[in-house]
This record gives structure tokens, sequence and C-alpha cells, in this order.
């Protein structure tokens, strides 16, 4: 039956993360963003929530309920506290997934335990490339098979690289095939350099450099002869796409105050149609984005392929949470241009959708 | 609990419903269009015959409610939504007297469209010459006559969709709004069910228009026209003398405006959904015919290599899903007894102007071809522009919603 309305549980775990976003990510985000860190204690606060140790399997110390539907809730609730601490917190997805459904047992036992209790984020993902053309299903890093090892070559960029790194998954084509290889972070010939851009400031990123980086044949996820990961990527564009919603409406919901509250001409700009059916649109153009989220979500969730549904969610919020950011800078009029207020933050945060690929997974 | 998957009994009416589409409206899509004002007499016979009762499907089985209506309008109007506009239904009329009608007057007035024995129309006549979306302002006017028990009206409806039909078909209607008193502003306004050739109710034009060509948008103009107390919407009224008859009537009207309103709220969806089925046409075709001269559609391309037709297609099917799962969730609201105005609106602003941007863009993508009338697509164009304007416009929509998200009343935010 086609239904809208989320189960009891998932209201519950949403209203959770919403108050966690507004009271701890929404107050420390122009801090966070200034300092282009992330606090430790949010990490602390969201591991003991279990955000990302709820979806995974309950053999290795996870919760066992695992949701893509639930994952784009959560993380739409994250990011309308702050992308960047939603990214932060989110983290240990980027490599937990991946392994929960494409590791060999002995790659499930060897690291599941540890990302599902640690306190840090021992894991992380290298998907997007420093190209303008970089392309998650076609990186142009390259796995090549000498004796018993792989050796990797290529570059990476926007690696989330919080404290305590140990393996990054490292997405290259093995042959024609996207595949998965477990680098550790101290494996020679990897040069991992912090990055900073325009937006998601407080995000530790890396750009790596990988230099006939070695690893051992069964460092491949999967085994010798790894599945084809190309579903990871939906799984990628769903997260960001719900975490694109949430930034947007943090941005409408800004406006829509300030709207209210703002006097000229002697009444609330809110008042004024041009303003009025500004954030009319805004609302409009969120709720749909949402949906097609939803709809890529419970397309993952059905085990059926969501290619389509997850680049038509991503694409389509790549337009919303942007024009809704900068709607909302307009709104704030010079207000939305001092960093004293949010908008600004969030029309820099919105603008990396337009490269993110894969920097949180549902 | 969130899903996107449908009943097996909506599964049946889309099936059923597109066969229909493609089948019986398809094939005389070009012919209806370029007799403007000819009875599509095939269609008609057919749709009444065949397809009056309902889909196939399990009675008492899971349903969609509201979603599967919403389907249903998506498909017909994916075969042609000017024909869809003249199937012989109750269409708006039925709607408003579901609205605003009591148990007897939704007997009385929509159990002929079930028993009838030959095809008959309802409509909703609203627009005057000087009040489009301002419907508060209406002119027509309902004066009661205590000697008859009557409502008499008088005053001129333009855009009346199935006017044509529903006025002059016996066993069919119009529902016309009008004002009771002028001094009560929108209090005044009431809905009355002008049954078919009643004397005093006379059409006097059909629209030319730009599309929905098939789709008989009529003037009618009412002079001392007379319906029974029991015609005007709502509580019917037990007065005693005169006086307090007339001041009954008014009272019990009280559904009246809002009631009316309300009807938007039933209706904005299906128009939202009549809207998508439009757009889905153009779009899908322009996708095959894309692919048949080997254009490539890939969703698994970094953006900044797709093609600019890519790009646009992409956008279009984004747009278009969009609109679709608006209009379901506003209609899942009505399923749900949700009081679902904000989300109609949503939905009707949403799907109006994306199939009017997709439509247009299908045109430009298939070049020449595109606008030309050897194919259909020139004429889905032409049919989408409408519902961008009808039943609420853009701007009616956008302030609707906008009052709701700002928590606005109508004289807070004009």
């Amino acid at each position: 039956m086609i239904d809208f309305e989320p189960t009891e549980e998932q209201s519950l775990i949403a209203e959770t993360v919403r108050e966690f976003a507004k009271s701890e990510l929404r107050t420390l985000a122009r801090e966070a963003d200034e300092a282009a860190k992330t606090p430790s204690e949010v990490l602390l606060r969201a591991r003991e929530l279990g955000l990302v140790a709820h979806g995974l399997p309950e053999e290795y110390g996870g919760g066992g309920a695992r949701s893509a539907v639930t994952g784009a809730l959560v993380a739409e609730e994250l990011a309308y506290g702050d992308l960047a601490l939603a990214l932060a917190v989110l983290a240990p997805s980027l490599l937990a997934v991946p392994v929960a459904d494409f590791g060999t047992p002995a790659q499930k036992a060897a690291l599941l335990p540890e990302l599902i209790s640690s306190a840090s984020c021992p894991g992380t993902l290298a998907v997007v490339e420093p190209r303008f053309d970089s392309d998650a299903y076609r990186p142009r890093t390259s796995a090549r098979r000498e004796g018993s090892s792989w050796v990797l070559e290529g570059a990476k960029c926007l690696v989330p690289w919080l404290e305590g790194v140990r393996h990054v998954l490292v997405l290259a084509r093995a042959a024609d095939e996207l595949a998965g290889f477990l680098v550790p972070s101290d494996a020679p010939g990897l040069r991992v350099t912090p990055e900073a851009y325009m937006g998601v400031r407080a995000l530790p990123l890396a750009e790596l450099a990988l230099d006939a980086v070695r690893v051992p044949a069964d460092a491949r996820l999967g085994g010798v002869d790894g599945p084809d990961l190309r579903a990871l990527i939906a799984r990628g564009r769903v997260g960001l796409a719900a975490l694109g919603v949430g930034v947007a409406r943090a941005a409408f919901e800004l406006a829509r105050d300030y709207a209210k509250e703002r006097h000229a001409f002697g009444a609330p700009i809110a008042t004024k149609q041009a303003i009025a059916f500004k954030l009319a649109d805004m609302a409009i153009e969120i709720d749909g984005a949402r949906l097609l989220a939803w709809e890529a979500a419970w397309k993952l969730d059905q085990g059926d392929d969501a290619t389509r549904e997850a680049a038509l969610a991503i694409h389509q919020v790549r337009r919303v949470a942007l024009e809704v950011a900068d709607g909302a800078v307009q709104v704030f009029g010079g207000h939305g241009y001092v960093r004293e207020y949010l908008p600004e933050l969030l029309l820099r945060n919105a603008r990396g959708f337009a490269c993110f690929e894969s920097l949180t997974l549902v | 609990m969130i899903s996107f998957d449908p009943t097996e009994n909506s599964a049946l009416a889309r099936a059923f419903y597109r066969r229909m589409a493609l089948e019986q409206m398809r094939p005389i899509s070009r012919k209806y269009d370029e007799e403007e004002h000819a009875l599509p007499v095939e269609w008609i016979e057919y749709y009444w015959r065949n397809a009056r009762g309902g889909a196939p499907g399990s009675p008492g089985g899971p349903s969609d409610g509201f979603v599967q209506v919403c389907i249903q309008a998506e498909e017909l109007c994916f075969g042609d939504a000017a024909l869809y506009l003249r199937m012989p239904t109750a269409a708006l009329g039925g709607s408003a007297v579901a609205a605003a009608g009591t148990p007897e007057q939704r007997e009385r007035f929509l159990r002929p469209f079930r028993e009838s024995s030959h095809p008959i129309w309802g409509a909703m006549a609203i627009t005057e010459p000087n009040a489009g979306s301002d419907s508060a302002a209406i002119q027509t006017t309902a004066r009661f006559d205590p000697a008859t028990d009557e409502w008499v009206l008088n005053g001129t409806k333009i855009f009346c969709t199935a006017g044509e039909g529903a006025s002059q078909t016996e066993g069919g209607f119009v529902v016309v709004w009008a004002t009771i008193d002028k001094s009560l502003g929108r209090g005044g306004i009431k809905s009355f069910v002008v049954p078919a050739k009643t004397p005093g109710m006379r059409l006097v034009g059909l629209e030319k228009k730009l599309g929905i060509r098939a789709s008989d948008t009529a003037t009618l103009v009412f002079e001392d026209c007379r319906v029974p107390s029991g015609n005007l919407l709502g509580r019917p009224p037990k007065p005693k003398s005169a006086d307090e008859k007339a001041a009954e009537a008014t009272r019990s009207g009280d559904k009246g405006f809002k009631g009316a309103m309300a009807t938007f709220d039933a209706s904005r969806p299906i128009v939202a959904a009549m809207a998508v089925g439009v757009g889905r046409a153009a779009l899908d075709f322009t996708v095959e015919e894309l692919g048949r001269q080997g254009v490539p559609l890939r969703f698994d391309a970094p953006p900044r290599e797709l093609t600019a037709v890519e790009r646009d297609v992409i956008d279009m099917q984004a747009e278009l899903q969009a609109a679709r799962l608006l209009t379901w969730r506003a209609a899942s609201m009505m399923t749900r007894g949700k009081p679902n105005n904000l989300e109609a609106s949503m939905a009707k602003a949403k799907a109006g102007l994306a199939v009017t941007k997709i439509t247009q863009k299908a045109v430009e993508l298939l070049g020449p071809p595109g606008y030309s009338k050897k194919l259909l697509v020139e004429k889905w164009m032409r049919d989408a522009k409408i519902n961008d304007i009808y039943e609420g416009t853009q701007q009616i929509n956008q302030l609707i919603v906008a009052r709701r998200i700002l928590e606005y009343s109508s004289s807070q935010l004009r």
C-alpha cells in the first residue's frame, strides 16, 4: 500500500535525533565552522545514541535494524542541525556499511566489532577523485593484480578523515569492475593530506595520493573476486539526498522565521507576496525532494536496484538545497551575508552536494 | 509505514485505465483536438458502457484509497486529458455535492450517475467574467422566494468545464456558486444544484482554447433560474415562517464557502494527478523517441559528463516524480482523513508548473517533429498548460501554501 507515514519507531527515532540536532549540532555549528574542527564531545554523544550501530548486524554488536528509510530520516534530522557535524557523526557508516553488505566473514569479524564499539572512527571510505569528471561508478584510481597482491594507483579527495582512522576503503577500478580495497592508513605509498573546502569546514577531510600502494589479495572487499560495488553508490546518493533535504529545511525554517520577525514598510516582510511566495516554493521543493529520497531509500530496502531513483533524488537535491539556501540568504538580505547568521554557512554547505559522492551511506 | 508499493487493486486499475488510454483515447486524440466542439460520441459511449463502474479489482481488498483515484486520473490523462474531462461523470459537481451536500442530497444527485440509461454529466460553475481566483467576489445572486420555497439565481458563469453536457443532458446538474447576501462577503456564498434543462439556465457559448479542446468549457447565463430550496447544498432548512425560513436557510449554508473550498482539497490532488498524466505522456514519448535515435540516458554518469539532453531528461523525470509523489501524499492524507489543505495545494502548484515545463521541453528536445502536428507532443504541451491555471492558479496555490507555512490568515497575507 502506498503510504507516507513513518512507523511509530521511526517517528520516535527521528524525534530523538531532531532534539539532538537542535540542541547540540545547531548550537555548535557556527563555532565548529569557524574553528574548522568537529568538537569531540559531539561524536561521543552521537555514539551514545547509537545512530550508526543501530543498523549494523547484531552478531557484531549492532542493533540489527537496518533500514535505508530510517537512515534517510536520521540523516535529514542531523543535517537539519548541521551538515558538517552530521557527516562527522555518521562517518563510521562509511566503512561499516560496505563491510556489513559486502565483506567476507573474516573482514566482518576483523572490522565490524571495532567500528561498532569504538569511541573514535576507525574506518573511512574514499570515492571522489579530484577531477571535474570524478565518476563514482568508474574511478580512475586503478587496482592491478601483481602476484598475491593488489597494487593501487590514483588520487582521491573529499575523504572524511576523523581521528583514529586505521583503514580506508578505496574504490578503484579492477579489470573493468568497481571494486573496494581495504588500505591501512599507514600503508607505504599512501599519502594523506588534509583538505579545506568552502563548506562543511568542521568535517576533517583528506586528499589521498596512492602511489603503488600494495595490499594483500584478501584486502579486496568481499574476497579475491569481490562483488561489484555499484549498489554502494546508490546508498551514498540516498544518504546525501536526505542530508541535502535537512540542509534545505534548516535554511527554509530560518528564512520563514526571520521573514515573520523582520519588518519593512510597517509590516513583516513575510506579508509581501514576493517573500511569501518564495517561501512557499521552498517548502514545496523541499517536500518533493524528500519524497524522492524516501522512494529511493524504500527501493534499497526492497533489495532492488535503486540506481535510477537514487540518481533522480540526488539530482533534485543538488538543485533544491542550493536554491533554498540561496533563498534564505536572500530573505535575510545583508544579514544573510554576514557570519553572525547561519544562511551564509548553509549556502556554502549546500553547494557541496554538486561534488559530494558517498560521504555517508544508508 | 512508508511504502511506494501500490496495492493489487491499484495495479489492476492502472493496467485497466492504461489500456483504455492507449486503445480508446489515443487513436481519437488528434481528431477531437481538431474538431473542437464535436461530441466524441464513441468515447462517451465506450466509457459509459465499460468504465462507469470502475476498474476490475477485489472489492474489500486492500486499497490505496484516494491514491488509486489519482492513479486512475493519471492513466486516463496519459491517454488524453481533454477526453478525460469529457467523460460522462459527476466530475467536480460530484465532488462539491460529496463535500458539502447532505446524505439525502448525495443520494438524490449522484444516483443517476449509476443508474441513468444514457450518459450524463456534472459540473461546477464558480468563475465569472469578473471573479476568477478571487472566488469570494462572485456576483451571481440567489434570492429566496418563500412563496414557492425556491431559490432564484441570476448571473453569468464562465469557464465551466463540462458545462455543455451538464446543463443540456437530462439527469445531470451544475453546481452554481452564488451569494445570498453580498453584505456577508464570503459568508454569503452558497452552492446550489441546478439540474440540467432547468428553465432560466442557458448555455450561451463554448470557449475556443489553446488546448484540452475536446473538453466543453461553457458560458452559462442564469436568468431567474429557479431551484427548490432543497438544492442548496448543506443541511436542509427546517423553517416555520417565511422569515425564519430565510434566516434558517442562511445558516444552513454554514458549510457554504468553506464547504465549497473543501471541495478543492479533494479535487486538487486529482487535478495534479491529471497533470502528471499529461506530463508523463510527453516525457515517456520523448525518452523512447530519443532512445530510438540512439541518444543515451545514463543514471550512473557523473553530472559533468552528461549531455545537455540527458541532463534535461533526468531533470524532467525528477520533476515529474516529485510532482507525482506530492500528489499521492496529499491523496493518502485524504484517505486517512487528515486535513490536507496545505499538501493538496503543494501538489497542485508543483504538478501544474512541472508538467507545463516538461511538455514545453519535450517539444524542444524533439526538434521540428516535436513541433509538428504529426505527433501528439505539441498537443500535450497545449493541454498541459491548463493545469497551471484551473482549479486554482499556480499563484493561488502558492498563496495558500504561504498562508499555511507562515500561519497567516487570508487578511494577514493577501
